[in-house]
């Protein structure tokens, strides 16, 4: 409610440019506790939008007020140019959702679960005859779409939810945590969907999650969400850029000593330590490298291991929320950056 | 699309009722059980008790079926309107609360799929309760019970609607059963008459819609009534309406958190 006044006059100089989504100063509140605090968001049509975060960041919350499922307890929300608070079917009718945990009916098949969709939806027997088939083809569930879903396995089910979000030809899909606790074949194999369907049909997608590579893989733009709050929001390539670093990871024995006497170099940024690897954020590692490696010869350890890579969306994460992500998942990548505390 | 009356939306809802009630076959045998041994075994056993205020030709069993009816009826379709906290809990509310139906839709087409379900497993106790010795009085009474059957399943489908939405989950449960459930079975002269209550009992039962349901089938069924049969579906019609509405304006208020 705050300041939409300005926002709106923005807006309207540029009519151009209708957001797939906008949200000003989003808020909600349970029992005292603020689970979304003050959100602004601008998601452009046809982008692959992801919330990164940690569990219980508020992501999901935030999902629920744009799916029109709960109120905000302050602040607005349009969706496709139509506000959630006001114009619930309107916003209803443009988007798709996918929700974290399975919403499925299991004691109807595949094709039967769709077809309940297609008609709640108000779509005619032949378009959603042929909608049906297209969207079970493109998640490969045609050979199971007559079998009860109490035999479909998770991966399965939560690609006949993402079929069923499309289905009615939405404008903007909400997929919230779209691969937890899949197997990595079954994510990369989503992901590819996600992909396809973001290309074939146009459609803006919303995603949460709090895998890393996901939002990397994924998302044209990122926002890094913590307690409530946006932290920022850009493209992966920026948002790791903007850190400006490389990063060195070494592996020495003992550790101690050169771990102390990097502290005290100028050119290094930043340093952490855990699990026997050192971290030096620095600017250029082609210049440090060697002193690096000669301050490890003064003080007596022996250099394992030495590596440059450039900082990745974690590392983004640690800069802008102080933390890692809390959640360990089933991580396929860059484990060693996961395990412990600095 | 949205208005109230999507007779798309109403027809899946429906539709969906009736393949899960359809898919569910130990569920029907199962839930019809318990009231026809009721009805077998207590009016076996109480064969030479004649009700007071009923026809000399009205034996016990005859005035049991029509309560034990309602019964069915009573408890199947507020199981129905429900089974919302377990759409709520296995996930598939939000499916339907995404939906750009109105929620009176919802509502409505979650009656009419409750009141097909325990219509059916209510003529299904009619059938075997028949069979154990119910004789039906008259042709009218024929056309008249289904009226009587179909206003008490709306109305309860719509009271079990209307706790599924202030209730979260299950845990509530045993409550509604033994404190709402019951009592509105044991005051609704189902199985006995009322007049051997203390008077403010009575004046309870009164209260106790489920009363003129009974009353009214057992016009229908054996062609004895305590009230005449406009009374009982006059009190029906209201009770109905007031339960339509309630549920639809506390189901209009879930939130999915």
């Amino acid at each position: 409610m705050v300041a939409t006044g300005s926002v709106f006059s923005a807006a309207c100089q540029q009519p151009d440019e209708l957001f797939a989504l906008e949200t000003r100063n989003l808020t909600k509140q349970y029992n005292g506790l603020t689970a979304v605090d003050r959100v602004t968001l601008q998601v452009r049509q046809h982008e692959i939008f992801g919330l990164l975060g940690p569990n219980g960041a508020g992501k999901t919350t935030i999902m629920k007020i744009l799916a029109t499922l709960t109120l905000p307890t302050a602040g607005e929300a349009w969706v496709w140019g139509h506000r959630v608070t006001h114009d619930k079917d309107a916003v209803r009718r443009c988007i798709g959702m996918v929700f974290q945990e399975p919403a499925l009916d299991d004691r109807l098949t595949g094709r039967e679960n769709l077809d309940f969709h297609g008609r709640m939806y108000g779509m005619q027997r032949a378009q959603r005859e042929r909608r049906i088939r297209d969207m079970l083809h493109l998640v490969g569930l045609e050979d199971k779409a007559d079998v009860l879903l109490k035999q479909y396995s998770g991966g399965m089910k939560r690609r006949l939810e993402i079929a069923r979000g499309l289905m009615h030809f939405p404008r903007v899909l909400f997929l919230d945590e779209p691969t937890l606790g899949l197997d990595p074949q079954t994510r990369y194999h989503i992901w590819d969907y996600i992909r396809q369907l973001n290309a074939a049909e146009g459609v803006t997608v919303i995603l949460t999650t709090h895998y890393m590579e996901e939002a990397d893989a994924l998302c044209s733009r990122v926002g890094i969400i913590d307690y409530g709050k946006v932290r920022v929001v850009d493209t992966p390539a920026c948002l790791k850029n903007s850190l400006g670093n490389d990063i060195l990871t070494i592996e020495a024995m003992p550790l101690e000593p050169l771990y102390t006497a990097l502290a005290e170099q100028p050119w290094v940024q930043s340093i952490t330590c855990h699990d026997q690897t050192i971290m030096v954020s620095v600017r250029q590692a082609e210049q440090t490298i060697t002193s690096a490696v000669l301050l490890a010869q003064r003080v007596g350890s022996t250099i394992s291991s030495l590596a440059v890579r450039k900082p990745s969306l974690e590392d983004v994460f640690l800069h802008y929320t102080g933390k890692r992500l809390r959640d360990e998942g089933t991580t396929t990548q860059g484990q060693h950056l996961r395990r412990g505390h600095p | 699309m949205s208005s109230w009356f999507n007779v798309q939306a109403l027809y899946v809802l429906w539709l969906r009722e009736m393949k899960r009630y359809v898919r569910a076959r130990s569920r029907i045998i199962g839930s019809l059980a318990m009231p026809f041994f009721f009805l077998l075994f207590l009016g076996t056993g109480f064969k030479s008790f004649r009700p007071p205020s009923m026809p000399e030709h009205v034996d016990y069993l005859n005035y049991l079926a029509p309560g034990m009816l309602a019964v069915v009826l009573q408890f199947g379709s507020m199981f129905s309107g429900m089974a919302i906290l377990w759409d709520r809990q296995f996930g598939f509310l939000k499916e339907i609360m995404v939906a750009p139906v109105s929620r009176v839709a919802i509502v409505l087409g979650r009656t009419l799929g409750g009141m097909t379900t325990a219509f059916m497993q209510g003529f299904l106790f009619l059938v075997v309760a028949t069979g154990a010795g119910l004789r039906l009085h008259s042709f009218a009474g024929c056309v008249l019970t289904p009226l009587f059957m179909l206003m008490i399943a709306a109305a309860f489908v719509n009271v079990g609607i209307a706790l599924a939405s202030v209730m979260r989950d299950m845990q509530g449960f045993s409550l509604v059963m033994n404190f709402l459930m019951i009592p509105l079975f044991l005051l609704s002269g189902a199985m006995f008459p009322i007049e051997q209550f203390p008077r403010w009992v009575q004046l309870l039962a009164y209260a106790d819609p489920l009363l003129y349901g009974v009353d009214g089938m057992r016009f229908g069924l054996i062609g004895a009534s305590r009230f005449p049969p406009l009374v009982d579906f006059t009190v029906l019609v209201v009770f109905c309406s007031i339960m339509v509405s309630t549920s639809a304006y506390l189901f209009s208020q879930v939130e999915m958190d």
